[in-house]
């Protein structure tokens, strides 16, 4: 080897060190900052995007905070997060649908004024967006599901009949009336929050939640047996034999068991 | 080293100028400061919307898009493909800063820039070491970073940091702790490293740099054969490794480095009048008045 003997020359070794050094210090800031990136994409459930928002990951690669989308909102809804005070990524759109909900401008004028396609000027009718979903998270409180007709906020939902409709049920409580279910429809409801801000109670049993909480979801496979057997006018699987079913009656313990209840038809040929 | 390097900063030109000529582009560069702030609080505050927005995006009189060519760039990195509004704007403000001077963002329309201007006038007074001196390129390291912690992460990285925009936005939209950021800098800047935040650390500044790199605004020491060697200049200068070969070198007088920021602090405090603000193509000197004589000592000049 020719360089047995030879020192590194000062130059070589100066540059290494400072290299390695400017490496290191970027590794290190470069960590921290992924790691606030990373962070800032907990978006808070009670926090909800303006319309149009991209999902989260790419909204904060879109969203310049400028806060143009405040400027335009004419009902002061939307707000920009403030450093430390809200625990959505600082500066950027959002509201509280307990606070001020959205109001549903039909030009939508948020996305409208978004200069990057943070808020997707795709969406062009204000009842297709998607800011969350409507959920009626405490069924024990819920005045309508105590059995009294509030229906506040299947009144004031700017989808009603399609985002929420009232499903009526038998008050086992009362044994001679109804029960209006508020009940709300995934594909309809935009998320708005206007069911929440007005839900009389001092906290509102209906909550718009950010759709990654507000539903599940079905598997790909599953079929369900009833639909398809309507489409194919026929039983989906050919050959499969119908064993009787079990019907309440004599001869079986109905009556006995814990919430047995007499049949309210006779089957036609028992006889005896 | 004679008595006069030791004179009090800046009293020489208080001196044979007057004041006023010897804090005029102080003046005007706080007068630009407030300006741009101003528009943008006058929507706010009193109902004339002039401009709509911040720093990073704006609408002005509800025709002319600006965009924050950085932000742009790490949301291109990010995977986003902005609309058109946001890249007209964003070509607008590189275009104008390009032809303009890149880091004239830096010390005439920053709203950061008077907070560290701050740190570094109390950092003389009190007379401090000057700290932690990072090298010159670390900025252009933290830039690179950014760019790449945009791309990794898929988010628009440092305005998740970036003091400017977030003292902006606190002053247009609503301050949080903002506050405590702009202290946090103003510290730094005054107890542990003298410029160390629009001086080496900054990337905003690095990529306005990167962007005015034949800017025509320049500094030139047109008339450098009147220095006198009082060092004044490099005193109040925020980034004087750009003076001497301007200065002191045998070529053009211009100062060409893009660290510049065109703040013209070294025309105010100098004395002799030897740096005045020009393009960059006037690479004329002013010919000393006797082409021999040595400056005159300022101790037998009378004041």
């Amino acid at each position: 080897m020719s360089r047995v003997g030879t020192p590194l020359s000062p130059q070589r070794r100066r540059f290494l060190q400072d290299s390695a050094r400017a490496a290191g210090g970027c590794v290190a800031a470069g960590s921290l900052l992924a790691w606030l990136a990373r962070d800032a994409r907990a978006l808070p459930a009670e926090a909800l995007r303006p319309p149009g928002a991209l999902p989260e990951k790419d909204f904060l690669s879109a969203c310049i905070r400028c806060g143009l989308c405040v400027r335009e909102c004419p009902y002061d809804t939307l707000k920009l997060a403030e450093l430390g005070v809200d625990a959505v990524a600082t500066g950027t759109p959002y509201f509280t649908a307990r606070d001020v909900p959205c109001e549903m401008c039909d030009d939508i004028p948020c996305v409208a004024a978004c200069p990057t396609g943070a808020l997707d000027p795709g969406l062009d009718n204000i009842d297709d967006a998607k800011m969350g979903v409507a959920v009626l998270v405490d069924q024990e409180n819920c005045l309508n599901f105590l059995g009294l007709r509030c229906d506040v906020c299947y009144r004031v939902c700017p989808v009603i009949d399609d985002a929420i409709t009232l499903e009526t049920e038998h008050n086992a409580r009362s044994g001679s009336h109804a029960i209006f279910i508020p009940t709300v429809h995934a594909d309809h409801c935009t998320g708005c929050g206007v069911c929440e801000k007005s839900c009389v109670l001092p906290e509102a049993a209906i909550k718009v939640l950010p759709t990654r909480l507000a539903r599940g979801s079905s598997a790909d496979h599953y079929l369900k047996g009833w639909e398809e057997k309507e489409a194919r006018g026929a039983p989906v699987v050919e050959g499969i034999i119908d064993l009787p079913d079990r019907l309440p009656g004599p001869g079986t313990d109905n009556l006995v068991a814990p919430g047995g209840f007499e049949p309210s038809f006779k089957l036609p040929e028992v006889t005896q | 080293m004679t008595a006069r390097t030791n004179m009090p900063l800046g009293q020489e030109a208080i001196a044979s100028k007057g004041w006023l000529s010897a804090h005029k582009y102080l003046l005007l560069r706080r007068a630009s400061q407030l300006f741009f702030l101003v528009l943008f609080l006058l929507g706010p505050w009193f109902g004339i919307w002039i401009v709509q927005g911040t720093l990073a995006g704006s609408l002005t009189l509800g025709v002319l898009p600006l965009t924050d060519p950085f932000v742009f760039l790490q949301s291109l990195i990010a995977g986003h493909w902005p609309e058109l509004t946001a890249a007209i704007g964003a070509v607008i403000v590189l275009v104008a800063y390009a032809l303009i001077g890149g880091r004239v963002y830096c010390s005439w329309v920053c709203p950061i820039n008077p907070v560290t201007d701050g740190a570094h006038w109390l950092h003389r007074k009190l007379g401090l070491q000057k700290g932690w001196q990072p090298k010159r390129g670390t900025r252009l390291w933290i830039m690179v970073t950014v760019l790449i912690v945009s791309g990794l992460s898929g988010a628009i990285a440092w305005e998740l940091v970036n003091p400017i925009t977030m003292l902006h936005r606190g002053l247009v939209f609503g301050m949080g702790f903002v506050w405590a950021m702009v202290a946090a800098i103003f510290l730094f800047d005054l107890f542990v490293s003298r410029h160390g935040w629009c001086g080496h650390v900054c990337p905003v500044g690095a990529f306005y740099g990167l962007i005015g790199t034949k800017a025509m605004l320049r500094v030139s020491a047109a008339n450098r054969s009147a220095c006198d060697d009082c060092m004044d200049c490099y005193a109040v200068c925020p980034e004087n490794h750009v003076i001497s070969p301007a200065l002191k070198g045998k070529d053009t007088p211009l100062i060409l480095s893009p660290d510049c920021t065109n703040c013209g602090r070294c025309i105010d405090i100098c004395a002799e009048d030897v740096f005045k603000f020009t393009h960059r193509f006037d690479a004329l000197t002013v010919a000393p008045p006797e082409p021999t004589a040595a400056p005159q000592p300022r101790a037998s000049r009378p004041f």
